[in-house]
């Protein structure tokens, strides 16, 4: 990991082409390194944070306070950093029958906050959970003691937890993890701690900005997506070509162990939703042998959405995955125990995550544990059933294929699209999938649950849903549209944003010719487009120019009246 | 390297200075970029550098670099 003076000089670089992102930092000991930590590490992932610091332990003045710095200031990002020593200083001070409620004391303040910024904010919340310190006062008896400042922590830390589940907009940065991980002797340091009031050492500054900022990246869309795996030595031990399927290290064989534990934790990322694949060096019928019919492997075919064992060079056939999955590099994770593999795809394709896995695989996981490559911030019913979508479309891709025209094939598939307002049931996918999509995307307007719940009560809002169905099978919500309207005839297109698995099938003309359709009910006569260029959508810069709207300044222009629908092949229901 | 001359190279790298010509009578007052934060980093490194602790009182009691180094060589094998 990158230490603290690196991350002091990132500070002086160049980070005008970043993303801008206010982030206000609120804490009850001394952050000013904390801060600098913070936006050096968003230099490593390239965003611009702009950090605003209250006045040291100003937190309840700040935010109990409408009209308080914090509030001018309005913070897209909030983080709340209320430390352990403070909690348990406070706990000392209280009677015995506040200190076996400080836990719901606690949660109760944190409740005001968040109600308080709430009310006048639309900023996500990112708050520390407590490190634990155990005084000893009780021994390991504390266990046994509700009263006792550890059952009190740990009580309060679960409870943060359940808050978390409840409100849409509070992300936990798992503080007490960071600990558990590195230990309380590398993350405290005790002699600084009386110097100057920081609770965090030096050498744990990059670990917690690190997993600070990977919360900020998700809320940008910045997610992984995919995971790419390779074989021999990677998912099991030895060379399947080689000592064949009885000799594998997977199970009790040798080290085996170490590969059937890395393989449950890949399948639960997949049950997750990461989609995985395979990129391989073997024969296709030798390096699925394993998967069909070695009792002990964790993985089966089913698990893949993409399976690629050829000679071919892997940057190549990462390149072929992409092609089909249809997602950005930067969404990827290639694993390889091979640092000549690792070398070669980190050279051709920069953007990819390449982790240095160690040589050792049954430090596979721990090293993994430690590099929170998957960080979300959201998770919807569809994530559980990714991997089906994709292999559908690996499907989809070779009966296209086989058909010379285009029109033929988009026949043959019988599609269905079912359209939708924003209902209780699809708001987790709604808001998800603003807050993910980047290449099919006008404006690039990120939603949380709240806020696409209040566009469904506004009146002035049109909000529309698109799912997809064909023959190999249900694609599930596809696209989003949310009309604003302007003036008694001007509808405004907000967000017109559609999954990559769905081009070239005539799902933008049936979204348009839908669109008119409400339009003219409603009586407008104008529909105003936006194409907002960001560094990932620029498959969609002609988007409007290709539906035939006419541009005026920055702003496209399509007459409702004029409008003749493009035939497609895909019925509405 | 004598310590004094170890410690110009902790304070080029850590403050990020050009050069550094510390004599036992320099003080925070004579380096700009030697504030109440920075300091803490150099604490850090030079515990790292030399393989030792200071004390919290080690640390707030220093009156310029010629103490520092009387109480690092009493640290020192």
């Amino acid at each position: 990991m990158i230490n603290f003076s690196q991350l002091k000089k990132n500070l002086k670089k160049d980070f005008s082409s970043f993303k801008k992102i206010k982030i206000a930092l609120l804490g009850d000991s001394a952050t000013q390194f904390l801060a600098q930590a913070i936006r050096g590490a968003g230099y490593e992932n390239s965003l611009d944070l702009e950090i605003w610091e209250a006045d040291f332990n100003q937190i309840d003045r700040q935010l109990l306070d409408p009209t308080s710095d914090f509030f001018a200031f309005k913070p897209e990002i909030t983080i709340i950093f209320q430390s352990s020593h403070k909690l348990l200083g406070y706990y000392y001070q209280c009677s015995k029958n506040e200190q076996i409620n400080l836990a719901s004391t606690k949660i109760e303040q944190l409740e005001t906050y968040i109600a308080n910024i709430n009310q006048q904010l639309s900023t996500k919340i990112i708050y520390y959970n407590y490190t634990e310190i155990d005084d000893t006062i009780y021994g390991n008896f504390a266990n046994n003691i509700n009263d006792s400042s550890l059952f009190q922590l740990r009580s309060l830390n679960l409870a943060i937890m359940q808050l978390a589940t409840e409100t849409q907009n509070l992300f936990i940065c798992d503080l007490s993890s960071i600990q558990n991980r590195i230990g309380r002797t590398n993350f405290f340091e005790p002699s600084i701690y009386i110097s100057t009031e920081m609770v965090l050492s030096i050498p744990a500054l990059p670990e917690v900005a690190a997993r600070t900022v990977d919360i900020i990246a998700a809320s940008q869309g910045r997610m992984k997506k995919c995971l790419i795996l390779d074989l021999d030595n990677t998912l099991w031990g030895g060379v399947i070509g080689d000592d064949g399927i009885a000799n594998i290290e997977i199970g009790n064989l040798g080290i085996g162990k170490a590969f059937t534990e890395f393989q449950r934790w890949i399948k639960a990322l997949k049950n997750r939703g990461i989609i995985l694949a395979i990129c391989s060096k073997n024969d296709d019928n030798i390096a699925k042998e394993p998967f069909e019919k070695h009792p002990d492997m964790v993985l089966k075919l089913d698990d893949i959405s993409v399976f690629i064992a050829n000679w071919e060079n892997k940057v190549q056939n990462i390149q072929s995955i992409q092609s089909i999955l249809n997602i950005g590099f930067d969404s990827m994770v290639f694993l390889d125990d091979n640092p000549f593999e690792r070398n070669i795809v980190k050279e051709h394709l920069p953007e990819i995550c390449v982790p240095e896995l160690p040589e050792d695989p049954a430090e596979y996981l721990e090293f993994l544990y430690s590099q929170n490559l998957f960080e979300t911030i959201s998770i919807s019913q569809e994530d559980n059933e990714r991997t089906k979508l994709y292999q559908t479309e690996a499907k989809r891709v070779s009966l296209k294929q086989s058909f010379v025209d285009e029109d033929d094939f988009l026949k043959s598939l019988n599609m269905l699209s079912f359209v939708e307002g924003f209902t209780t049931f699809n708001t987790p996918r709604v808001a998800q999938l603003t807050q993910r999509s980047n290449q099919f995307n006008l404006r690039t307007i990120r939603y949380s649950e709240a806020e696409i719940e209040k566009i469904a009560h506004d009146e002035n809002f049109l909000p529309l849903t698109f799912t997809l169905k064909d023959r190999f099978g249900n694609n599930g919500l596809i696209c989003i549209v949310i009309l604003q309207q302007q003036s008694t005839n001007r509808l405004f297109i907000d967000t017109w944003l559609m999954s990559c698995r769905v081009l070239k099938r005539g799902m933008e003309n049936f979204v348009l010719n839908t669109i008119v359709e409400y339009a003219k009910k409603l009586g407008f006569t104008e529909l105003i487009g936006e194409y907002i260029p960001t560094q990932k959508n620029g498959m969609v810069q002609h988007h409007y120019l290709n539906l035939g709207f006419q541009k005026t300044n920055d702003l496209w222009i399509l007459d409702i009246e004029k409008y003749q629908p493009t035939p497609t092949h895909i019925q509405k229901k | 390297m004598n310590i004094i001359q170890q410690l110009n190279e902790i304070f080029i790298e850590v403050l990020d200075l050009e050069t550094s010509s510390l004599t036992n009578e320099t003080t925070a007052n004579n380096i700009e970029e030697w504030d109440s934060l920075s300091h803490i980093m150099l604490i850090v490194a030079i515990e790292k550098h030399f393989k030792i602790k200071f004390t919290s009182r080690e640390i707030q009691q220093w009156k310029n670099v010629g103490e520092m180094i009387t109480c690092i060589e009493t640290k020192l094998p």
